[in-house]
């Protein structure tokens, strides 16, 4: 174990230019400290502002069993201070003009800062403290966990579109705890303490489980020595944390789930398939995926608009989304919302005569160009926008992509072809694969 | 480095150019070639303001058409041409605006102009999407019909402007969408697409010459004045009225509300440092403390001042379990007294100035952001030096001064509040 002026006779490990990116985009740096800490600089020097962002490698998805909602109740317990700083941070930080947040995911937690450059060194500084320094007492934790029970609430205890979704993922996942709602199950957020907290924390909140990441106005090499200076002093577990979950089987039945409530007015249709992620995927295979949703569902002119919305009128509205960016088999919706006289029955057999169809044959070449042309775009777009770029480039990172993977996701995307398109279909939108979700007034339920 | 690249660096209104077409057309550019794409963001006053009173949705309507077909296109013949080129196009009606969004990569400008182009001077409005477009709406609205928030927002708004274009609903009701024809969306775009009430602003990868030329292109063939309603000037009704609307939930969604001070008003830069300390800025403000934090009332609890053209408010809302939303209230209303009858401290004053005027950058990092800004402010009336004056009007509230427009902002902190769940005891 590393710690104080020790760290900084060590090298940083070469930094990686980001390949294949033809001399249009930012040179993007990869670095890691002794401590095993990671860092990752995008250049982007149009204004004088910084993204600075903290993400670790624990999301809800490592919750131990029973504890659902603590990685993302410690999200809310860090704001509450350390003994350098006992009342936590967030004045300081908006008298410098700063904003702040932090947000839990399935597979990682990030903390993050917006500032003028010269502030940067300041929010390394706090950031770094609170990466082992948390001091939690019970007086503060009790009324955060109103908090985030009143925010469990406010997102889905009053809305039956997201119980339904919760349900539909809870289905899919029969065995791996992606089927856990990221805030957790209200009976179990009910229970969780500040001993919960802490020894989650200490499992999971060090330097060499971290990856520190910074957009904007900088030098990677002043980013990479204040970062010695401060994340390089803080000690690091002798072995990084290592995640332990139970891995989905393969599955063999195809399951329907159905919310009837009175509140509901507008009924609505969702198919959610288990599918591998860019992390899990054999090459190429998470990339045909993502053509072949937005050859589906993304937009106006995709298969599914065309053919349900335009020709059939059996819907006013569907889409498709597909979550590549995923440690684990991952899902890929497609949704929709039926027309007044069509029925979810209806809507779903006709989903499954297009999905039959796209398995069966290959797509045109002009619809194929065209969803190759939108995604490689959307890299480029990303440019316009550091604080995505430091989103983009930490979940990729946190869910086990390398640099390179991004920097060539572009081409990669150019090389996918209609064959791989149609075998995508084929093998991994079967319908045994799937959880339909039905979600209907009660009248509708008999 | 020159003395004029130095200036333009430190200088926020000196990287923006006042561009004038040919034709007349004014707008704002800021030229950056640094990543290789254009945006391009107008208004116009075609909001919902302007819909006749017995068909509101009129204008979310026409802004849900433009895209969907227009000159040689059918609709999908447009989006298609949309997405050969990954064009991003979108246009949305508010109350008193249409806006238009354009991002376009740098090597697809004239081909994103020319659709730009066909959408605003002949979108179809074909039958087919016209009918799209409004079941769209409908399901929409159906989705929304017992939804908490939308609830207590349709609530608020019929009971803060009653009588008034601001008191009905921007995207439609379910009993009257229906009666919306073809001919009163042409009547509205003949109206109101003119270029007395066009704002627009440019930021990318594109020079004023190539601008200037772009805007007689799509706004040239537009008449100078528009043929509008007017809208009369109004205040939030209804001060100490409670609605409390019954919904089977286990949380009480609240809104609350009274009238604001404008953007406009010489008084503004105060009510918003005043505001920032009640409920706007983030996780340090009164109610994020009292509320949220020391608690553990609510999850989200914020204010905010709002200003349409005719109209403005501080707004605010917060999502409390039934069995104490009766005590949010009274934390928050509490709140608001105790800073209309103290005013703020010393100490939050300087707090409230260094935040709002060390984040101001924090609103210019993106294209779109920058864009969005430099229309937003066209609209206001102000011109290109406020971006450099704003901090310093920031800076110059005084105690006194925060105190006073304090006062005026809060009055006797009575409130229109509307509530909707199962609230024991409101």
């Amino acid at each position: 174990m590393q710690s104080g002026p020790s760290v900084s006779e060590h090298p940083l490990t070469p930094s990686v230019p980001a390949g294949g990116r033809q001399g249009t985009g930012p040179v993007i740096t990869h670095s890691r400290l002794e401590n095993g800490l990671q860092i990752v600089v995008i250049p982007d020097r149009r204004t004088p502002v910084v993204t600075h962002m903290v993400w670790y490698q624990n999301g809800s998805a490592d919750d131990p069993a029973g504890k659902s909602g603590i990685a993302h109740f410690l999200e809310h317990l860090m704001f509450k201070g350390t003994k350098a700083h006992p009342k936590g941070f967030s004045d300081l930080i908006a008298e410098l003009g700063g904003q702040e947040n932090a947000f839990t995911a399935y597979d990682y937690t990030a903390y993050f800062q917006r500032v003028a450059k010269e502030h940067l060194a300041t929010m390394m500084a706090l950031e770094a403290d609170r990466m082992t320094g948390l001091i939690l007492t019970d007086d503060v934790v009790a009324p955060e966990r109103d908090v985030v029970l009143e925010e469990r609430r406010m997102r889905t205890d009053t809305d039956p579109a997201q119980q339904l979704n919760e349900a539909v993922q809870a289905s899919l996942f029969s065995h791996h705890p992606y089927g856990t709602p990221v805030i957790g199950w209200g009976h179990e957020i009910e229970t969780l303490d500040r001993t919960d907290a802490l020894t989650y924390y200490e499992r999971f909140y060090t330097p060499a489980n971290a990856i520190l990441i910074v957009a904007g106005d900088v030098e990677s090499s002043e980013v990479e020595h204040l970062a010695r200076e401060t994340y390089g002093r803080v000690p690091t577990h002798e072995k990084p944390p290592r995640r332990f979950r139970p891995q989905e089987p393969e599955p063999r039945a195809h399951r329907l789930v159905t919310l009837t409530d009175p509140k509901v007015e507008q009924p609505a249709h969702e198919r959610v398939f288990l599918v591998p992620s860019y992390t899990t995927g054999a090459p190429g295979e998470a990339e045909a995926l993502e053509v072949l949703t937005h050859f589906l569902g993304g937009g106006h002119t995709s298969l599914l608009y065309r053919e349900l919305v335009i020709e059939r009128k059996l819907a006013v509205a569907v889409g498709a989304y597909y979550m590549g960016t995923s440690l684990d088999a991952t899902r890929l919706w497609i949704y929709a919302i039926p027309t007044p006289a069509t029925s979810l029955e209806q809507l779903d057999r006709a989903l499954d005569e297009v999905i039959a169809r796209v398995a069966d044959h290959p797509i045109e070449e002009s619809d194929l160009q065209r969803a190759r042309t939108r995604l490689v775009a959307d890299a480029i777009y990303a440019q316009d926008n550091q604080a995505s770029l430091a989103r983009w480039y930490g979940a990729s990172l946190a869910t086990g992509l390398t640099i390179e993977d991004i920097a060539r996701w572009p081409e990669r995307i150019e090389a996918v072809t209609a064959y791989d398109v149609q075998t995508a279909a084929g093998k991994w939108l079967h319908k045994r694969r799937g959880v339909t979700g039905f979600l209907l007034p009660e009248a509708a339920a008999a | 480095m020159t003395a004029v690249a130095e200036a333009a660096l430190s200088s926020r209104a000196g990287r923006v150019q006042r561009v004038f077409s040919p034709g007349g057309i004014e707008a704002w550019l800021v030229e950056e070639h640094a990543v290789p794409l254009v945006a391009l963001e107008f208004s116009i006053n075609c909001g919902a303001a302007q819909d006749a009173p017995d068909r509101p949705g009129t204008a979310t309507l026409l802004a849900g058409l433009l895209d969907e077909g227009a000159g040689p296109y059918d609709a999908e013949a447009f989006h298609r041409a949309l997405d050969d080129k990954a064009i991003h196009l979108s246009f949305n009606a508010d109350r008193d605006h249409i806006s238009g969004h354009l991002q376009t990569l740098g090597r697809n400008t004239d081909a994103a102009f020319d659709l730009l182009r066909l959408a605003l001077n002949e979108a179809r409005l074909d039958a087919e999407p016209l009918e799209r477009v409004r079941e769209q709406m409908v399901a929409t609205l159906k989705r929304d019909l017992n939804d908490p928030e939308a609830m207590a927002n349709r609530a608020f708004r019929a009971a803060a402007f009653p009588d008034h274009p601001y008191g009905r609903a921007v995207r439609g009701e379910l009993a009257t969408l229906p009666s919306i024809a073809r001919a009163d969306l042409d009547r509205l775009r003949k109206r109101a697409f003119a270029r007395a009430t066009l704002k627009v602003a440019a930021v990318g990868a594109i020079g004023a010459a190539a601008l200037a030329r772009h805007l007689d292109e799509v706004f040239g063939a537009w008449p100078e004045l528009p043929d509008l309603m007017t809208v009369p000037a109004t205040s939030v009704a209804n001060l100490g009225m409670r609605r409390v609307i019954d919904l089977d939930v286990p949380q009480t969604t609240i809104r609350f509300g009274r009238p604001g001070i404008h953007r406009r008003d010489p008084e503004f830069m105060p009510a918003m440092v005043v505001n920032y300390i009640l409920g706007g800025g983030g996780l340090t403000t009164r109610l994020f403390h009292e509320v949220r934090e020391k608690r553990g009332l609510a999850y989200s609890v914020y204010s905010q001042i709002q200003s349409f053209d005719r109209a403005a408010m501080l707004a605010g809302s917060t999502s409390t379990k039934n069995e104490r939303a009766a005590e949010s209230l009274a934390v928050i209303e509490s709140e608001i007294k105790l800073l209309a009858s103290e005013g703020p401290t010393e100490a939050e004053l300087e707090k409230a100035k260094k935040y709002l005027t060390g984040s101001y950058a924090l609103s210019f990092d993106t294209s779109t952001k920058i864009a969005a800004q430099l229309v937003h402010l066209q609209q206001q009336g102000f011109d290109i030096s406020y971006l450099d004056e704003r901090n310093k009007l920031v800076e110059a509230v005084t105690l006194a001064e925060a105190k006073r427009v304090g006062e005026r902002l809060f009055g006797d902190g009575a409130l229109l509040v509307t509530a909707v769940g199962r609230p024991a005891g409101m």
